[in-house]
């Protein structure tokens, strides 16, 4: 199953590369990694997606914690609490004559962005979760992608809607 | 060094640092990198053990440590010489034992420039490691030298490496050292959880055929006094890992002896058939557990660590309680007490111990020629069961484990998790310098032996008296060992055609060489090495090479499904 982990560390050199070698000596599997300072600039938040069963979560969860200099972790998943997660990507398409209508048309209803124009590409801009990504570029591909740029997830969890 | 020193270079902190945490001895080699620290050292009076080659200084600080319950502290300079350090890192952190070890660094302005000597300790020790650090800026040095020392013994112990560039140590400060440490990121539980303790006295309660499992952390929390009074309350038979030895007596009559693949028949059955196993300290590693699936399968697991990546990582634990063990301990009998649990009535199932014990006990079949048991018997009887004893690895190990009876905990040194041969003699150097008076054995094998054999010289120069029992039979036993019971007695490049002749080898280094050809000769070679108090003494047994160690279960096996004599 796939598990959705924020991992709050000290900000200091190094610590990515402690996470990731974790992650490879013990044979487990990042399927995407994002990371940035928070508010308080002697901390990072990093937002691992990972996949294993409970055994391995289990410990992937022990494992980060053991770290030194790490902070917290939290699986959303795992944390019944319900979280908002998104990506963002970067995707250069071709816009020839004939597909530049369409192009914008898909733009329009998915509320991205054109970022860059050339005569012959637009950039578009493009955030959401994993299956707006996925239904955007399954569009853009028959027209001609040239480039492709994902960002890993970035995940929060909602507010509690009863207690506010 | 002045009572309030103002300005300090880099090197003279560390060294006031390593006062500051009461270091009484390091254990290093010098190069070019840490030519400062030497300088300061040069008027310090702190011990410095100089030894031959950078890997066993990481071993005798971690044999020094423990013994001694302390931190053991190395230093050494730049690339191979840190580098060399990464076996012995590896060695702590599969056992836990709480080291600090220093290595020299090119200048931060070098740093990535592949300059002389330059080495990524920091990237290459990452995962032996606890944790380590590079140190930026002298002004850091004093908290980073703090946390290093915390880390190494705090909660699950272990190693921890700081990186000292040369323009670190040459750089002055106004030295100030932190009185204590406080990680946000780093906080080891050491009190367990009260209700899993009230559930785990309730299983207690409840069991007729109980087993303690006592691993290396009942060692490091010093948790022998609160084990024995635990296992003697409620009779529980304990048996304990190689990690372990000693932190029960290995002569009481609740002992079991060591389990797993070369543990006696009475401790590998009673954890088979037992209907509650009591972990403590312990992690449930492949060569105790064998085949899983069957391992303690009808019982019920409380599993007592201060790591919680131990728990329920091999096997499903029931009650899991994280903390130290000799803190959990103390409260499990407080509870029992309070609850007024039964001094349970064990007869029968001591009685079933009792009759696998006589089925099947510790046994070899003397020879002509000698059996390497019989000489770590003997060792045993002419030192009373009180000498520190450190091993190598393979066959040495397991004979050591099997037939020399530990009562007291820190007495048995050897390399129970990464398995390195070459660990036991600058163990012993280490076990030796922090008890000089002490008797210290390494029972090591012809192969082990001459992995870092160099220590000698370490060894004659600082007259220390460790012994070495070489049980000599010619090739590398254990891998002769599976191949003769797993690979069809094809005993691919295990076998040595020639040896140095190890009593003039000693004698070459200023060692007394000695050596038994037959079993007549045992002991009074014995008592000669005995009796040697200034230098090191090479003890060559000249053994039987086909000897194998038994009883003896086949990797993934259930360990009730023993290979027996």
């Amino acid at each position: 199953m796939r598990h959705t982990i924020s991992v709050l560390v000290d900000n200091r050199p190094g610590v990515l590369s402690r996470i990731a070698g974790l992650f490879s000596g013990r044979g487990f599997n990042i399927e995407s990694l994002s990371v940035n300072e928070t508010l308080d600039p002697t901390m990072s938040q990093m937002t691992i997606v990972t996949r294993g069963d409970d055994r391995i979560l289990e410990q992937i969860n022990k494992q980060l914690n053991k770290l030194i200099d790490i902070i917290k972790v939290v699986d959303y998943e795992s944390s019944g609490s319900d979280f908002i997660e998104r990506e963002l990507a970067l995707i250069k398409v071709n816009v020839d004559e004939h597909k530049r209508s369409e192009v914008l048309s898909i733009i329009d209803i998915f509320r991205c962005k054109v970022v860059d124009v050339s005569r012959t590409h637009y950039t578009v801009e493009v955030t959401g979760d994993e299956n707006k990504i996925q239904a955007i570029i399954d569009l853009f591909r028959p027209l001609g992608i040239k480039e492709l740029i994902r960002s890993g997830k970035a995940a929060m969890l909602r507010e509690n809607k009863i207690k506010g | 060094m002045t009572k309030n020193p103002t300005k300090l270079k880099g090197a003279q902190i560390l060294l006031e640092c390593l006062h500051r945490e009461k270091v009484k001895v390091i254990f290093g080699y010098p190069g070019g990198s840490v030519l400062d620290v030497y300088n300061s050292l040069y008027d310090s009076d702190l011990q410095h053990i100089l030894v031959r080659h950078e890997q066993a200084a990481v071993h005798a600080a971690d044999g020094y440590a423990r013994v001694t319950g302390d931190v053991g502290v190395c230093l050494v300079t730049s690339g191979p010489g840190a580098t060399n350090t990464v076996t012995g890192l590896a060695t702590a952190y599969m056992d836990s034992i709480p080291i600090v070890v220093f290595t020299g660094q090119v200048p931060t302005m070098l740093i990535g420039n592949d300059a002389f000597q330059e080495a990524d300790i920091v990237g290459i020790s990452r995962p032996c490691t606890k944790h380590n650090y590079l140190v930026k800026t002298v002004a850091e040095l004093p908290r980073i030298i703090k946390e290093a020392f915390y880390i190494a013994r705090s909660g699950r112990p272990g190693p921890v490496l700081v990186d000292l560039p040369k323009d670190i140590i040459g750089a002055e400060i106004d030295f100030e050292y932190p009185e204590k440490t406080d990680m946000r990121s780093y906080r080891p539980t050491y009190k367990g959880n009260r209700r899993q303790i009230i559930r785990a006295v309730d299983e207690l309660a409840k069991s007729k055929k109980p087993v303690i499992y006592a691993g290396g952390g009942v060692v490091l929390s010093n948790a022998s006094h609160e084990l024995g009074l635990f296992a003697r309350s409620f009779q529980i038979p304990v048996t304990t890992t190689l990690m372990g030895m000693g932190c029960y007596p290995g002569t009481d009559s609740l002992s079991l002896g060591m389990l797993g693949m070369h543990g006696t028949y009475r401790a590998n059955m009673a954890v088979t058939n037992c209907d509650l196993l009591i972990a403590v300290g312990a992690r449930f590693d492949d060569r105790v557990t064998g085949d899983l699936n069957t391992f303690a399968a009808g019982a019920t697991v409380i599993h007592i660590d201060i790591d919680p990546t131990s728990i329920s990582k091999n096997i499903k634990v029931s009650i899991p309680i994280v903390g130290d063990a000799r803190e959990i301990l103390k409260e499990i009998i407080e509870v029992a007490g309070e609850k007024k649990v039964k001094k349970a009535d064990r007869k029968v199932w001591l009685d079933e111990i009792a009759d696998w014990k006589h089925k099947h006990s510790m046994d070899y079949q003397m020879d002509e020629v000698i059996k390497p048991q019989y000489v770590v018997e003997k060792i045993y009887e002419l030192t009373k069961g009180k000498a520190i004893i450190t091993t190598e690895v393979g066959q040495n190990q397991m004979w050591a484990a099997q037939y020399y009876l530990f009562d007291e905990p820190r007495r048995f040194l050897t390399s129970g998790g990464l398995g390195t041969m070459g660990y036991g003699f600058p163990a012993a150097i280490g076990a030796q310098v922090a008890n000089p008076k002490a008797t210290v054995i390494d029972i090591a094998g012809d192969g082990s032996i001459q992995m870092n054999i160099q220590e000698l010289a370490t060894a004659v120069q600082y007259g220390l008296p460790v012994k070495i029992a070489i049980l000599n039979n010619m090739c590398l036993g254990m891998v002769r060992q599976w191949q003769q019971l797993f690979y069809k007695k094809r005993y691919s490049h295990s076998t040595f055609a020639r040896h140095p002749d190890f009593v003039k080898l000693a004698e070459a280094y200023g060692a007394v060489g000695l050596r038994a050809e037959k079993p007549g000769e045992v002991v009074s070679v014995i008592k000669k090495a005995l009796a040697v108090k200034d230098r090191p003494v090479i003890m060559d047994f000249v053994v039987d090479p086909e000897e194998c160690v038994y009883p003896m279960v086949p990797a993934g096996a259930p360990i009730s499904n023993m290979i027996l004599l």
